[in-house]
């Protein structure tokens, strides 16, 4: 480690003088920009993934039993004659759950952008670990092998559902899904939460010590408060999930009945006594929670900085904003519970719980306020990245709604898993925090790649994912409010449900188009990185260190000396002054006052 | 203090030693969740309310206490340039660690003679739980001594010197937390009922 500090440790002449092969420039890369591509990369083949196995499922819920060609031809043994199996209709929506939220919203999302912008927005050269950095990906890598290894086991994948509740995920022999599936679902998670813990300490420690000289926090692009945030949440939360995946693992395949309690199954008393599966679900919703959190944080950023930059304004409330980042941060560890109000959970400790998940209106209410007067009489450039911020106000806020209902227990018991609770979380962190993934993607794809996304694709790419995604989660609102359970193979055995059936048909048209409609976007991405237009130094006219990078990627980031930062990052038309950016590296004028709301 | 001072190797010093440290806040996150899964599972009508710590706790929680010191000792010898001091008290923090591990077993053993096996039909929850946290402490140890052999071989090599001992800090830090991390638990199974 000394031997390495030795030749990297002068500041200046970093970086010329690397032979790099394609091995350690492409593959094994320690660069922090690359290391952000391997990320977006294989999170947009595991979100293709994920998406077409919600396609799947929606059909199977639209037209139930019904026989399908795409069934037969893609899930083989389990489509006899083209019909969806039932265990593999479960084993779907758990892998699908599996992989959107963490494989596609934690590491696709937050380690691309934490990657990408944190050296570059702060003013360093690299992560504080270059080689931990690379590690990370590697192991998520490894992670996202193993889950898709799992798709693969005779007996099925997974099917305990994304939050694994024991006793599914804690008898091997409960269903097909909890054999071989489950435990290669344990061995993938536990190698990405160590991948994530890895990725997480890097991102603390680089924005706490590596920040250019004048770049104080307060001046910091909320981009950065929000992944630094996020990283902390992750190193207290994922680790409690480990604890209980062991405590699991202990009861799977040792012997122990922490989770389990009596049980006998096909017909055979098994040994177990006095566990409660309660506990696990302490323990995971004590993660559970927070990770949503991890998940829509960094696209909250995100959202702040291209607002800003897209409206020519300064974000509104720059402190309010950190302050309400930290107070969602903070809250987010004490509401578990409310995953919990039908688990027999003591009336006043819900209540509890009920409180504190309403405190977290509050920040949210501030940050959603606070994106509307940014927008406010702002010179709006209505760009792909723009549209897609401003969906994900949208969206939050329609789903942030909901979770006012469901954060309260009294309404919560009549909607509790229902696809009231699926509408709810599918548009405030799926939906939302896919669109600052979509938005975040459209800014900084030149600085990414070197070159534009098009534009008009774009729009296209922007106006019907938001119809289809409304034209989904809408519906569901009301027929999870009619009653309908989420999770259910099929509703055509309850007569009960039997008016909600075409309801069904329409989401699953919006879903199917939604999802069809995904392949324009892939199609801009894969072909723009090497056809796309010349991107200049700085197209959007940005304030932030990272446009003052050259477009061409170089190891270390700026050739000569790293610039020194003199104001915060918000100066959009700014009086005073010629163009309405002011980039953060020049020096306040004489009699100029620094701006700070 | 500015952190955005400082040359790079002040800096990467300084974000090494920090991302150790919140490194120790994850793994303080992982122990919490066992003893806190602990406490919620003593409410069980099959939680043993008057079971005994092994008397070999009590010896290794003493022995790991004493390698702290010890490691505290091989720092202040190398902070004074005493080669031969500082080989001699790290080579007896190894060893002590070695012990701590032995004892552990024995402690394990002294458990499985009381009659608990520690998983399957003859076991017991409160059992299971002090054997699954005792183990994963032992494997943090072993992560341990791993780190200690490093830092023996780059002492043998003479790497580290009064004012350039960053891997030997790292190493003394993660040790002292492993041994305050054992005081707590064996306090905390000592006491919590």
């Amino acid at each position: 480690m000394s031997a390495h500090a030795d030749t990297h440790g002068h500041d200046d002449d970093h970086g010329h003088h690397h032979k790099e092969t394609f091995v350690t420039k492409y593959i094994f890369s320690q660069d922090h920009k690359m290391i952000a591509k391997q990320y977006l990369v294989t999170g947009t083949i595991m979100g293709v993934i994920g998406v077409l196995m919600s396609m799947m499922f929606r059909m199977q819920i639209a037209w139930p039993e019904e026989p399908n060609v795409l069934f037969e031809a893609l899930l083989g043994k389990w489509a006899p004659d083209g019909v969806m199996d039932a265990d593999i209709y479960l084993a779907l929506v758990t892998i699908h759950g599996t992989i959107m939220v963490f494989f596609v919203l934690t590491a696709g999302l937050s380690g691309t952008f934490s990657n990408l912008l944190i050296p570059l927005q702060i003013g360093a050269r690299d992560m504080a670990s270059g080689f931990l950095n690379m590690v990370s990906y590697w192991l998520f890598f490894l992670s996202s092998v193993i889950m898709i290894i799992s798709l693969f086991v005779e007996a099925g994948p997974a099917a305990a559902g994304w939050t694994i509740y024991p006793p599914l995920s804690a008898l091997p022999m409960a269903q097909g899904g909890s054999g071989m599936g489950m435990t290669l679902w344990l061995v993938s998670m536990a190698i990405f939460i160590a991948s994530s813990l890895l990725g997480s300490l890097n991102y603390v420690v680089t924005v706490i010590n590596l920040r250019t000289k004048g770049m104080s926090m307060t001046r910091l692009p909320l981009t950065i408060w929000a992944f630094f945030v996020t990283a902390i949440i992750g190193i207290i939360s994922f680790p409690v999930l480990l604890s209980a995946a062991l405590l699991l693992i202990m009861d799977r395949s040792f012997g122990t009945s922490f989770f389990l309690s009596d049980i006998f199954i096909q017909g055979e008393v098994l040994h177990y006594q006095g566990g409660s599966p309660v506990l696990f679900e302490h323990l995971f919703w004590f993660l559970g929670h927070p990770e949503v959190y991890i998940v829509i944080l960094p696209a909250m950023g995100l959202v702040s900085e291209i607002m800003a930059s897209n409206s020519r304004k300064p974000i509104f409330g720059y402190r309010a904003m950190i302050a309400s980042i930290l107070a969602i941060a903070f809250l987010s560890t004490i509401v578990w519970g409310h995953h919990m109000f039908i688990s027999g959970m003591n009336p006043f400790l819900g209540s509890v719980f009920t409180f504190t998940t309403l405190l977290i209106a509050i920040p949210s209410a501030v940050k959603a306020f606070n994106w509307i007067t940014t927008l406010w009489k702002g010179n709006l450039q209505m760009n792909p990245a723009m549209l897609f911020s401003i969906g994900f106000v949208s969206t939050f806020i329609t789903g942030g709604l909901t979770g006012i209902i469901l954060g309260d227990s009294a309404l919560d018991i009549n909607v509790h898993d229902t696809y009231f609770v699926v509408a709810h979380f599918h548009l405030v962190m799926g939906i939302s925090a896919l669109y600052g993934m979509f938005a975040g993607i459209y800014h900084w794809f030149p600085k990414m790649f070197g070159r534009m996304l098009n534009k008009n694709l774009g729009y296209i790419h922007f106006w019907l994912t938001a119809v289809c995604a409304y034209g989904v989660f809408f519906p569901m609102h009301f027929i999870g409010m009619a009653g309908l359970p989420r999770r259910y193979y099929t509703n055509s055995n309850f007569p009960l449900f039997d008016d909600l059936a075409n309801v069904n048909v329409i989401i699953t048209i919006f879903a199917l188009i939604g999802g069809v409609v995904q392949i324009v976007y892939l199609y801009n991405f894969f072909i723009s990185i090497f056809y796309g237009k010349k991107a200049v130094q700085n197209p959007w006219r940005s304030t932030t260190l990272e446009w003052t990078t050259p477009v061409e990627h170089i190891h270390g980031n700026w050739p000569g000396e790293i610039p020194h930062v003199h104001r915060w990052a918000y100066d959009y038309s700014k009086p005073g002054h010629d163009v309405d950016f002011v980039p953060q590296t020049v020096p306040l004028k004489d009699g100029e006052e620094e701006l700070q709301h | 203090m500015d952190l955005t001072q400082g040359t790079k190797e002040e800096k990467n010093g300084r974000a090494k030693k920090m991302m150790l440290w919140f490194g120790i806040i994850s793994l303080v996150m992982s122990f919490a969740g066992w003893t806190s899964a602990f406490v919620v599972s003593s409410s069980r009508p099959d939680w043993l309310k008057d079971f005994q710590l092994p008397n070999a706790f009590i010896i290794s929680t003493v022995v790991i206490v004493i390698s702290s010191i010890s490691f505290l000792l091989a720092k202040k010898a190398l902070k004074a340039s005493n080669y031969k001091a500082t080989t001699l008290w790290l080579i007896l923090t190894f060893i002590l660690g070695l012990v701590f591990i032995y004892n552990q077993f024995a402690g394990f053993q002294q458990i499985i003679n009381l009659g608990y096996n520690f998983t399957g039909p003859t076991s017991n929850v409160t059992m299971s739980y002090i054997y699954l946290i005792a183990v994963v402490h032992v494997l943090h140890v072993v992560v341990g001594l791993i780190c200690l052999l490093v830092v023996i071989y780059n002492h043998f090599k003479q790497k580290y010197t009064a004012t350039n001992m960053l891997g030997f800090e790292l190493a003394a830090t993660f040790w002292h937390f492993i041994d305050i991390l054992w005081v707590y638990l064996f306090l905390f199974l000592y006491f919590v009922r």
